[in-house]
């Protein structure tokens, strides 16, 4: 293998606007954007919930989704597997191999990481911020809204992390999208296929857009924290 | 005089401690109160409560003439009362945007809600403000911002919570002019504070706050 000739390849492959390398690459950034989309409005009203309220169940619910953090991305692929297959209880649905199948995945991925940083962000948010909308008259829902607007950075920071773990993820996308090309292969099953094929120079093509898209959430992170006085 | 707000008892517990027992307390429409005390001694809790922003065992209260149930308190006097805390929270905007938060949360909006706001904020003398976003405020100046937001909205009582603590010089003869203006307008007040020169206000009646107790001085 010569490093050096295959990483020239991916450059001149980049920049020549590859049909295959860019349908693979909207298809991820098409599949991961949907996904936070969907997952982001339901993680923030439970972060929100969590951080606000007092309920039974709600310690169990918080430590589930801490633990949720950390859960492997292939076992969410695997149970979504046995879900949406054609004998499973979603098999009707007929989803598997599909992007909304990989949708699915990457929103459940998603969800505990948008989740956590919408309670930590509204934990962290100056009690007087809620008491003060109280106290001018705003509805409960016009102060929950108030509240999250005050550690929008917060949130918005959330979601680029989710974006990062979802742009990024194999074992999930690879066990229910099935790597089908032009449908739903992504830069990470693609990189792994195209390494296995012994054709690297697609696959350092994807890795350097991949770690474009790292620096890309690396940058909007930074320029966050300096706008929203985060630590 | 006509009676704003009333209570026979308003009780406040921790536990097994009780932080007051007050016996029944009436704010006169128009009036002006000053409660002093030691720090600790529940004045601030006392303020809280009536803005309905912490529980407390109410009986016999009464607003603008009408019963109401402690567990309704919130809800019914959260519209004509509005707490004003010792150190402002101002929502990361403008001001502007900060004075005109309780008239949006009224649906009031378009230009009657311009109107009021450039009023609110000429009275406060924090025109040259406006579009300042509140971080770059000083202490005296968010205090000011926080009255105008406050008086802005017509509140039937104005419940302010050590207005000029951590406040001297310039600051804190602005922040006592525009409470002296509320007085002399006849606005209705509570004034938790320490600072001899509000206690002092002409046109304020002063009680004190001392062993769970409040005592006219």
């Amino acid at each position: 293998m010569d490093i050096l000739a295959s990483t020239r390849q991916a450059f001149a492959l980049l920049l020549s606007g590859d049909a295959e390398i860019w349908t693979i690459v909207w298809i991820s950034l098409r599949v991961s954007l949907i996904a936070l989309a969907v997952a982001t409005p339901p993680a923030v009203v439970l972060g929100y919930a969590l951080a606000q309220q007092r309920f039974p169940g709600r310690r169990i619910l918080v430590v589930l989704i801490q633990g949720l953090l950390s859960f492997p991305t292939v076992v969410v692929g695997l149970i979504l597997y046995i879900l949406l297959t054609r004998q499973g209880p979603l098999g009707s649905w007929q989803l598997l191999f599909t992007q909304e199948a990989m949708i699915m995945g990457q929103a459940v991925i998603a969800f505990p990481v948008l989740t956590a940083f919408a309670l930590a962000a509204v934990q962290g948010a100056d009690p007087r911020a809620h008491e003060t909308a109280v106290s001018l008259g705003a509805s409960s829902l016009r102060a929950a809204l108030t509240t999250l607007l005050e550690v929008r950075f917060a949130v918005v920071a959330g979601v680029f992390n989710g974006f990062g773990r979802v742009i990024s993820e194999v074992g999930c996308a690879m066990m229910i999208g099935g790597n089908i090309a032009g449908v739903t292969r992504n830069i990470p099953t693609a990189i792994a296929l195209e390494t296995s094929k012994g054709d690297f120079a697609q696959g350092i093509a994807l890795g350097v857009v991949l770690m474009l898209f790292a620096l890309s959430i690396s940058v909007a992170l930074g320029m966050l924290q300096g706008r929203g006085g985060l630590k | 005089m006509n009676a704003l707000l009333a209570f026979r008892q308003l009780r406040k517990t921790f536990g097994a401690r009780t932080l007051f027992d007050l016996g029944p307390f009436t704010i006169g429409e128009g009036e002006a109160y000053v409660i002093t005390g030691d720090n600790g001694s529940g004045k601030t809790t006392l303020l809280r409560i009536l803005a309905g922003l912490e529980p407390g065992e109410i009986a016999g209260f009464e607003f603008c003439g009408a019963a109401l149930n402690h567990d309704r308190l919130a809800a019914e006097v959260r519209r004509d009362i509005v707490h004003v805390h010792q150190h402002p929270y101002l929502f990361h905007s403008t001001v502007a945007h900060n004075v005109g938060y309780g008239l949006a949360a009224r649906r009031i909006g378009g230009a009657e809600r311009r109107r009021l706001v450039e009023a609110a904020i000429a009275w406060a003398g924090v025109e040259h403000l406006r579009h300042v976003p509140p971080a770059k405020l000083s202490g005296g100046e968010k205090q000011r911002v926080a009255l105008a937001r406050a008086k802005v909205l017509k509140p039937k009582l104005f419940l302010l919570d050590e207005p000029t603590a951590n406040l001297d010089g310039e600051a804190r003869t602005q922040t006592i002019a525009l409470i002296r203006q509320l007085v002399q307008d006849g606005r209705s007040l509570l004034i938790a504070c320490h600072d001899r020169q509000l206690i002092e206000l002409p046109g304020t009646r002063r009680f004190h706050l001392d062993e769970g107790k409040l005592a006219a001085v």
